[in-house]
């Protein structure tokens, strides 16, 4: 406690304002594409060279050092979204990069972009300190927002597994198509938002629920096709929607062109965008509503019937088909409704789908594979988990920390936090 | 359009490094899914165990390359290890989920800028690690049969490359003829006969994951050997489902499923990517550029994926009766 105080004290005295300014590259600068360019000084204003950034993102990486006057200059290859790393190994020994540290996202739409970090006096322990104290609350928000959004994917996913018994690999791109279907509509067509998010959840409910259970697993559990069958017919077509999203939208990231930059509000010292809050808002309301349905309506309760044992449910009366029907519908219309989130708050690419759908895996691995409630609670931990290890590992290996739980729980629980015993042998 | 050169592009590549390659990844697969119904999706994380292992020994380390290649061995078995632990005891979906993950896992691990310096972060490793190897090449020109020709360097690998496949072939001849390889199919089909034989199924299946992993492995050496580098964003989930895809062509189950699998595959691929190249570029198909060639050829990758499960499960030599897929 004492020696916390005192390198506390420490480190504010030490911390000086803005002295690592990126400027933006209109100044006098021979960038013309998407970029970087600016300045690096120490806190005292004496220029540092041979400090070395690097701009990267899935497909490029590029890296460029300060010069003598400390000035450098990065082209980005293409437009998109890129993490700017200043690597602090080439800082001059005791001067650090203050808070949030040495990483950023940027997105690149067009032209040059700047960016401000803030150089310190003092080590990296001083940082982690100040980081942990201020840092939590705004981790476990960003946590629960993101957790939200996998819960509606993870739902779908699990109410699929549960009443069909499939694993379903191209559960991602159903977020991904859900999105670009909202981007087509506002970026192309040129509807407002509120007009093209309705509409592209309905026709993602229509075309990759109904029609895709309709016109391909159906009758694909009628030839009797087995279960490791029909996982490896949903890798083919993930691989398919995948590689189709590409070679239609590109592979840079996507922007709406409404409410893609929002300034944050403050609350109680947590920063959260209006869009993400009212977002938030719509996920509760509507997996309120579907737990709701799954509880008390006639085809909700025959939902849950067929989860149980489809034979039985069939049995007495239910029709088994109709009722997966609905869950497909209703689990692309989630995942619609999560891709386009996704793509609100961040962007959309055509390979985000593959990432969240392990990041989904893991959700519903830990709350229980099948289990309606685990895929909520699930979501929820991990999403917060997710952002919460970036106080221990690198922002890059936050993914990590998730797929590594998951490995953990399978270990040694493997039915997950809600699962029933017998469900797993 | 010059159907001559497209048909010597797909011919050279159907024998060629990307096919060898993808022919060892097959194989382990044949004998982890093909063979005792193991589903592993994440045969690219021993890819990039074999890959870095060479590079960052040789490189990061200062090893020599036979060395590299131990610890690239050594470390496939131990990632065996993990893999099988939590899974191997559960449905065979939780193996498919694992495995998957841990792919991604290592790929972000080794793409990451706080092991940079070992692993060289999103670069990846370039240098000529495998100098020694190539010091070995008898071949003082490139090789040319007919149409098909490789350059000087590219002819040891593919030699070397060839003589891996038989090898590891002929492994697979002969196990699965042996009362272990049919230990391993009485697993497939059911594994509670297996059990009441007194027979460890759970070590079985480790066994078959190891023998499989090093297969992946041998893969990702010749992966690493061939361009003198490795990067971390080859080495993505898709390259499993590839090798997959391949097998299932040539006929899970069957001794030389990959090796056929393989060579229509990379013949097929190049083909369409050649000839959509070209009648693009001459202006026949005016909604499209040649930059969507990539992702429509493997468009057509998932497509034939969907289509051997529903049509020709088997491939096109293999057995419908020695086929996993029925299981849970």
């Amino acid at each position: 406690m004492f020696k916390r105080s005192v390198s506390r004290g420490l480190f504010t005295s030490f911390l000086l304002s803005i002295f690592l300014t990126v400027f933006m590259g209109a100044q006098a600068s021979a960038l013309e594409g998407p970029g970087i360019t600016g300045k690096i000084s120490d806190p005292s204003g004496k220029p540092l060279s041979g400090v070395s950034i690097t701009l990267a993102n899935d497909e490029n990486s590029v890296t460029g050092v300060t010069d003598q006057n400390g000035q450098f200059e990065i082209a980005a290859p293409t437009a998109g979204k890129y993490l700017v790393t200043i690597d602090v190994s080439s800082l001059p020994e005791g001067i650090s990069i203050a808070d949030p540290g040495p990483q950023r996202e940027i997105v690149f739409i067009q032209g040059p972009k700047g960016l401000i970090f803030k150089t310190q006096v003092g080590t990296s322990a001083d940082q982690i300190i100040e980081k942990r104290d201020s840092k939590v609350p705004q981790l476990i928000v960003d946590g629960l927002l993101f957790g939200l959004t996998i819960a509606l994917g993870a739902m779908g996913l699990n109410l699929i597994f549960g009443t069909t018994g499939l694993t379903n690999f191209s559960h991602g791109e159903l977020l991904t198509f859900g999105a670009f279907t909202a981007w087509t509509l506002n970026y192309l067509v040129g509807l407002n938002m509120l007009l093209a998010v309705p509409l592209s959840l309905m026709m993602s409910a229509f075309l990759w629920g109904w029609v895709q259970n309709r016109y391909l697993w159906k009758p694909l559990r009628r030839r009797g096709t087995g279960l490791m069958g029909m996982m490896i017919v949903s890798i083919g077509l993930a691989l398919t929607l995948r590689y189709t999203a590409l070679a239609t939208f590109g592979g840079s990231p996507r922007n709406y062109n409404q409410y893609a930059a929002q300034p944050g509000l403050n609350i109680f010292g947590v920063a959260v965008t209006p869009k993400a809050i009212i977002l938030a808002v719509i996920e509760i309301v509507v997996l309120a509503i579907v737990l709701y349905w799954l509880k008390n309506s006639k085809i909700g309760k025959a939902t849950r019937a067929v989860r149980d044992n489809p034979d039985l449910a069939s049995a007495t009366g239910i029709d088994v088909e109709r009722v997966i029907s609905y869950v497909w519908t209703l689990g692309a219309f989630l995942a619609a409704l999560a891709g386009i989130t996704i793509g609100i708050n961040q962007d959309v690419s055509w390979r985000m789908g593959q990432i969240l759908l392990l990041i989904m895996f893991a959700s519903v691995t830990l709350g229980g594979l099948g289990t309606i409630y685990g895929a909520l609670i699930g979501s929820l931990t991990i999403g917060v988990l997710i952002q919460v290890s970036t106080l221990v590992i690198p922002t890059e290996l936050k993914t990590v920390s998730a797929l590594f739980v998951m490995i953990l729980m399978l270990l040694f629980r493997p039915q997950g936090i809600l699962g029933k015993r017998e469900r797993v042998g | 359009m010059d159907i001559v050169f497209v048909l010597e592009q797909a011919l050279t590549q159907s024998i060629g490094i990307q096919a060898i390659i993808y022919c060892l990844a097959a194989a382990g697969l044949n004998i982890q899914f093909g063979y005792t119904g193991l589903l592993n999706f994440g045969q690219v994380a021993f890819m990039i165990v074999g890959g870095y292992s060479i590079a960052a020994t040789v490189l990061s380390f200062g090893g020599s390359f036979w060395t590299a290649l131990v610890v690239g061995i050594i470390s496939s078995l131990i990632l065996s290890l993990i893999l099988g632990l939590p899974t191997l005891r559960l449905r065979a979906d939780y193996l498919a989920i694992v495995t998957i993950a841990t792919s991604e896992i290592l790929r972000l691990v080794v793409r990451s800028v706080a092991l940079r310096e070992w692993f060289g972060g999103v670069n990846g490793l370039n240098g000529k690690f495998a100098a020694q190897f190539y010091a070995l090449n008898p071949y003082q020109s490139g090789i040319g049969i007919g149409p098909i020709n490789f350059s000087q360097n590219d002819s040891w690998v593919v030699t070397i490359g060839w003589i891996l496949v038989a090898i590891v072939i002929l492994i697979t001849f002969l196990l699965t003829r042996s009362p272990w390889g049919r230990i391993l199919k009485g697993i497939r089909e059911d594994e509670e006969a297996i059990r009441s034989l007194g027979k460890s199924v759970y070590w079985y299946k480790m066994q078959a994951l190891m023998l499989g992993g090093v297969m992946g492995t041998l893969a990702g050496f010749i992966f690493a050997i061939a361009s003198q580098s490795v990067q971390p964003d080859s080495y993505v989930p898709d390259v499993t489902f590839f090798a997959y895809t391949i097998l299932l062509l040539g006929g899970a189950a069957r001794v030389f499923g990959p090796v056929v699998g393989s060579i229509i595959f990379w013949f097929l691929l190049v083909f369409i990517g050649q000839t959509l190249d070209q009648t693009i570029s001459a202006g026949y198909i005016p909604f499209l550029t040649s930059t969507q060639v990539g992702p429509i050829r493997f468009i057509f990758v998932g497509i034939g994926l969907m289509c051997l499960i529903i049509f020709r499960p088997q491939g096109i030599f293999g057995d419908r009766k020695e086929l996993a897929l029925g299981g849970r």
